[in-house]
């Protein structure tokens, strides 16, 4: 069971600002979504190895070279704001 | 440091590298965002574009394994990356891909030597990310506050290194990790400059009194940007800590940073929550196998370590200890006098005073990285030979040496120029004749028993020879010349 508490506080990390509406409705979207998943709980996985992916491969690694970059334009083109050739946002506190 | 007794101090470094690879973590974005112009090493990866792919650099992951050897740590089969989520406007993608429960590199140790005790600090894990964009925080063009992003580091290679909870003062933090930074340097994958944030070593500070339960709360202390505001911001929180504590207070696990202009640390008062960063196994990268091959492939190509060589040079070449120890902490310098030792017939420890006092000298004058020495191995040790046979004297090799930095003009042209140290007894016997007979009246004062004249005497000598003759020569043969001219 996922409670109204846990639904505020990950809205929270994530920086959203849920109306008492939304906050009922993500908790019955996520309640669902964790039901789903607990159906796994179910199957007999004692002779499946634990693994933190699905896909049977292992990666692939690339040698140290660098390619050319976006144009600044580019990279800019997104930004809400841009001042002093970066991208502006409202102020946050310093953080990390 | 004045820490009241009573109490026990407990601190563990989380100690992040930035590694020197040409290319980002997980894109060819050029990773030398030091020197360039905001936002202009930027790509779709590194902006965190939706639908782009990560792929791993193997170098970063090679930088990272070799570390983990230096420090004694073992190398799993098995690793992964992991993806810490977190908003905040410096992490492009809103979560950062990291490492969470399996490193590249697990345990091992670091010896360090404080407070005239050596001791091994364990090394809990070593793992790799990614940094993030860079946030200024500035009065907009509109009068408004606001944050500006630059996100050229933005996916810049980040390595962490994280302690146990072995360090009990300041003295033993910053000899770790000047230490660490040592040997960082030699293994050639980071500059490990704190000033330009390639070295940020964070720390975690528990205190609570002797004899009551282990104290639990850890504060964590950040924003040190150099070892000695490293050593101040660790005396000044344990005092905060023990304060508190003497005052009956409650201690508040928080973060703090170190405000250099105040002394003191402050609290970042970040939410609660600010930890809860819902770590996931990274779905666009399937997990990393480290084959024996590769390790054993980069166990070949580490460099001898500073330990190393500092034993070889005491133990093996008879080097001073103090000098080993001044001369190891100077990469370009040492592999520079190791090159010049080989080639010289003479001692070790002749090369290695010449190095860290003449040498040096030169460079510090002229503002030379010891990477950049302008005189090959090969004409360093000739230099020396000729000094070590008489044919240049202490000063000669010193006047040619500082010509070789001036014009850097080869040794034999610079030798031939200034002629070699004249030694020879008849030449220079010759020579004081004329000098004393051009000088009647210092050999009379001599003769008076002004034995100040010889000094006199001695510097016409090496005037007529413009600094060539043998000095240890000219005053045994002006002497003998003097009292032979009392005789006459
Ligand atoms: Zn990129």
């Amino acid at each position: 069971m996922i409670d109204r508490e846990q639904v505020v506080h990950v809205a929270a990390l994530a920086r959203l600002a849920l109306s008492e509406a939304e906050i009922d409705r993500m908790q019955a979207d996520l309640q669902q979504i964790l039901q789903a998943f607990e159906a796994l709980n179910a199957l007999d996985v004692s002779d499946v190895s634990p693994t933190a992916q699905v896909i049977p491969l292992a990666t692939v690694e690339r040698l140290d070279e660098t390619e050319a970059p976006l144009s600044r334009d580019d990279v800019m083109r997104n930004a809400p704001r841009v001042e002093r050739d970066q991208i502006r946002v409202p102020a946050v506190l310093p953080e990390e | 440091m004045t820490v009241e007794a009573g109490y026990r101090v407990v601190i563990g470094l989380e100690t992040h590298v930035q590694l020197n690879t040409a290319s980002k973590m997980f894109c060819r974005t050029s990773a030398a965002y030091a020197s360039a112009p905001p936002n202009t090493l930027v790509c779709p990866v590194c902006l965190g574009m939706p639908g782009v792919l990560p792929v791993i650099n193997a170098a970063a992951v090679d930088f990272t394994i070799m570390t983990g050897l230096a420090l004694h740590s073992e190398i799993p089969p098995h690793a992964k990356f992991d993806r810490k989520n977190y908003a905040y406007p410096d992490l492009m993608k809103w979560y950062q891909i990291s490492q969470y429960d399996l490193p590249l590199c697990v345990g091992g140790w670091l010896e360090i030597a404080a407070n005239g005790e050596t001791r091994r600090i364990r090394i809990t894990r070593v793992h790799l990310e990614e940094d993030t964009a860079k946030l200024t925080h500035v009065v907009g063009d509109d009068g408004q506050p606001a944050s500006l992003i630059d996100v050229n580091r933005s996916g810049v290679p980040l390595m962490e290194i994280v302690t146990e909870p072995d360090i009990t003062n300041a003295e033993e933090a910053m000899a770790y990790g000047l230490k660490l930074r040592n040997i960082l340097r030699w293994l050639g994958v980071s500059t490990a400059n704190m000033q330009d944030g390639a070295l940020r070593i964070d720390a975690n500070v528990s205190v609570w009194p002797i004899g009551a339960e282990v104290g639990n709360t850890k504060v964590e202390v950040k924003n040190m940007n150099s070892f000695r505001a490293l050593g101040q911001a660790l005396d000044y929180e344990i005092e905060r800590q023990i304060g508190l504590l003497e005052r009956g207070e409650r201690l508040e696990q928080e973060t703090r940073g170190w405000d250099e202009s105040d002394a003191r640390t402050v609290s970042q008062r970040t939410k609660e929550y600010a930890h809860d960063y819902r770590y996931f196994p990274e779905p666009d990268l399937p997990p990393l196998e480290i084959t024996r091959e590769r390790v054993q492939r980069l166990t070949k190509r580490m460099p001898e370590l500073p330990d190393a060589v500092r034993q070889r040079l005491v133990e093996e070449l008879g080097v001073a200890s103090a000098d080993a120890d001044e001369l190891i902490e100077d990469r370009d310098l040492a592999a520079y006098t190791l090159d010049v030792i080989e080639r010289h017939a003479g001692p070790a420890a002749e090369v290695v005073t010449w190095v860290l006092q003449d040498v040096r000298r030169l460079l510090n004058a002229r503002e030379l990285k010891s990477a950049d020495i302008p005189i090959s191995a090969a004409s360093m040790a000739e230099l020396l030979a000729l000094r070590a046979k008489g044919d240049l004297s202490s000063t000669m090799a010193g006047t040619v040496l500082e010509e070789m930095f001036a014009t850097r003009k080869p040794l034999e042209e610079i030798v031939a120029a200034r002629g070699r140290q004249i030694s020879d007894s008849d030449a220079l016997a010759e020579i004081a004749r004329e000098v004393m007979a051009a000088n009647p009246q210092a050999v009379a004062d001599y003769h008076a028993g002004k034995d100040r004249a010889v000094q006199f005497l001695m510097g016409q000598v090496m005037r007529r020879t413009r600094g060539q003759a043998n000095p240890g020569k000219v005053t045994e043969l002006l002497r003998a010349e003097l009292s032979r001219d009392r005789g006459a």
